[in-house]
């Protein structure tokens, strides 16, 4: 991201439209399943209920956030270079920064939640 | 007086787009830190939980919902256009994605709690 | 029947210029070229701008009109103007020259280095190639051949706006063309020309082009086209 060569910003590109199918499907089962879990309110007991001791929504929420995290710095590298002034290196640097962001706090998140004892 | 060029349908699409993702870009970072109070401080997320059931924020929420739901359906209509080469009917498309957004929208609204 | 005077606004001067307002006597049948031929006849004799068949074939007098880049010989007042007035400037993009010139140089150099001129394969002693016209190739060629670079999309391009190296719909459309001509060899070079940011993938797909060009080109889709084959040939290592 922050080298700016033809082969540079063709992978880019290319990670981006992947992460972009990737995402299209995470979302649609994400959507669906927050519709359904808010039906008759959330709480900290019912998402930890959900995930805690699951490897199946390990795995998903894992994809989900991996694609989150190259697709949103991908997507806001696109929009600084156009709306700023913003040197190409530094913002590949911001946006990298952004995407460590995501993916270190959303990994915690998911692997704390799979391991909670859920509480009686 | 003036008009320009951007007054058309797949611009105003990509103004949509564009802002979606960036609000989007700001939302995520806050998301995923308050679910992580799951796990570091279960109580002050169910307190939030509680919060967020009041009616203003459902609705700033059920905003968020139709901007990811735009941006899915705006990237759909892109990524048909990119790599399948549907040209034609892209004003249609446009409606669709707009109609479709604001439906998922209705539909999260009408199950909050 | 009344006169209805037109509040004609040209701009006069370079980059540094300014609008200067003009009355013309409003008429049943008549372009905005006609509007600039009278005030340069009879009104203002110095003022600058382009034009050449006058009927709609050479794209020479394209200017932005009313905020929207278009042909001003097929450009009838009547369509375009609004409460009896009429703004006419330059074309967006591209350095002024003086009063309603632009300079050309940048977009034409563009379609160079978009690779958009044919490379040979044969000799004139070779036989004719033999090409049919519902060929599905020759039909997304022919799909953009008839562009005669007037630089009107190029004018309505936001990326071209945003991004001072950004090639512009009229140099891929062109360079498409060419990926799709089964007698053309110097793809390899074209599409390395066409990747990258200041090439096809900086295309957001706006379609302003769509909209403004004369001749109904579709730049848009010819980008699309050469975003998919450029990642065929960066993912086959050729890029």
């Amino acid at each position: 991201m922050i080298q700016n060569t033809v082969q540079s910003e063709t992978w880019l590109w290319l990670a981006q439209r992947t992460s972009a199918v990737v995402l299209a499907v995470c979302i649609a089962v994400h959507l669906t399943t927050m519709i359904i879990a808010m039906q008759g309110g959330l709480s900290t007991a019912e998402i930890a209920g959900r995930i805690s001791g699951n490897p199946m929504w390990l795995v998903f929420y894992g994809i989900f956030l991996t694609a989150v995290a190259i697709h949103a710095p991908i997507g806001m590298r696109t929009v600084l270079l156009e709306s700023t002034q913003l040197s190409a290196k530094r913002v590949g640097l911001l946006t990298m920064l952004l995407g460590l962001f995501v993916f270190v706090l959303g990994v915690r998140t998911i692997f704390g939640l799979y391991q909670m004892v859920p509480a009686s | 007086m003036k008009q320009t060029h951007r007054n058309h349908p797949t611009y105003w699409a990509f103004l949509l787009h564009r802002i979606s993702g960036v609000l989007l870009a700001i939302f995520i970072p806050v998301h995923l830190y308050v679910l992580s109070l799951a796990v570091t401080d279960g109580a002050l997320l169910d307190e939030f939980l509680r919060w967020s059931s009041t009616p203003i924020v459902k609705l700033m929420e059920t905003g968020m919902v139709v901007m990811l739901a735009a941006h899915l359906t705006g990237g759909l209509r892109l990524l048909g256009l990119e790599f399948l080469g549907w040209v034609s009917w892209q004003k249609t498309m446009v409606a669709l994605s707009v109609g479709i957004s604001l439906a998922i929208g209705l539909v999260f609204l009408l199950n909050a709690d | 029947m009344t006169e209805e005077m037109l509040q004609v606004s040209v701009w006069k001067g370079d980059a540094k210029g300014a609008f200067v307002t003009y009355q013309v006597r409003r008429q049943e049948n008549q372009t905005v070229l006609d509007l600039v031929t009278h005030i340069q006849r009879h009104i203002d004799p110095g003022l600058s701008y382009r034009f050449a068949c006058r009927v709609g074939v050479c794209g020479s007098c394209a200017m932005t009109v009313n905020g929207k880049a278009r042909w001003t010989c097929r450009s009838h007042v009547s369509n375009v103007v609004e409460d009896g007035r009429i703004e006419i400037r330059p074309l967006e993009s591209l350095p002024i020259v003086k009063d309603l010139v632009v300079d050309m140089t940048d977009f034409f150099d563009k379609w160079a280095k978009a690779k958009g001129s044919f490379e040979p394969t044969c000799s004139c002693n070779d036989e004719i190639a033999a090409v049919s016209p519902s060929d599905k190739k020759r039909r997304l060629a022919d799909a953009g051949i008839e562009c005669i670079g007037c630089g009107v999309c190029y004018a309505a391009c936001d990326v071209v706006r945003w991004k001072p190296d950004y090639l512009g719909p009229a140099a891929m459309n062109r360079a498409w063309t060419l990926v799709n001509d089964v007698r053309d060899g110097g793809n390899d070079e074209r599409l390395r020309a066409v990747a990258g940011d200041d090439g096809c993938l900086s295309c957001h797909s706006q379609q302003s082009c769509v909209e403004r060009c004369p001749q109904k080109l579709n730049p848009t889709m010819a980008i699309a086209g050469l975003k998919r084959e450029t990642i065929k040939a960066a993912l086959k290592g050729k890029l």
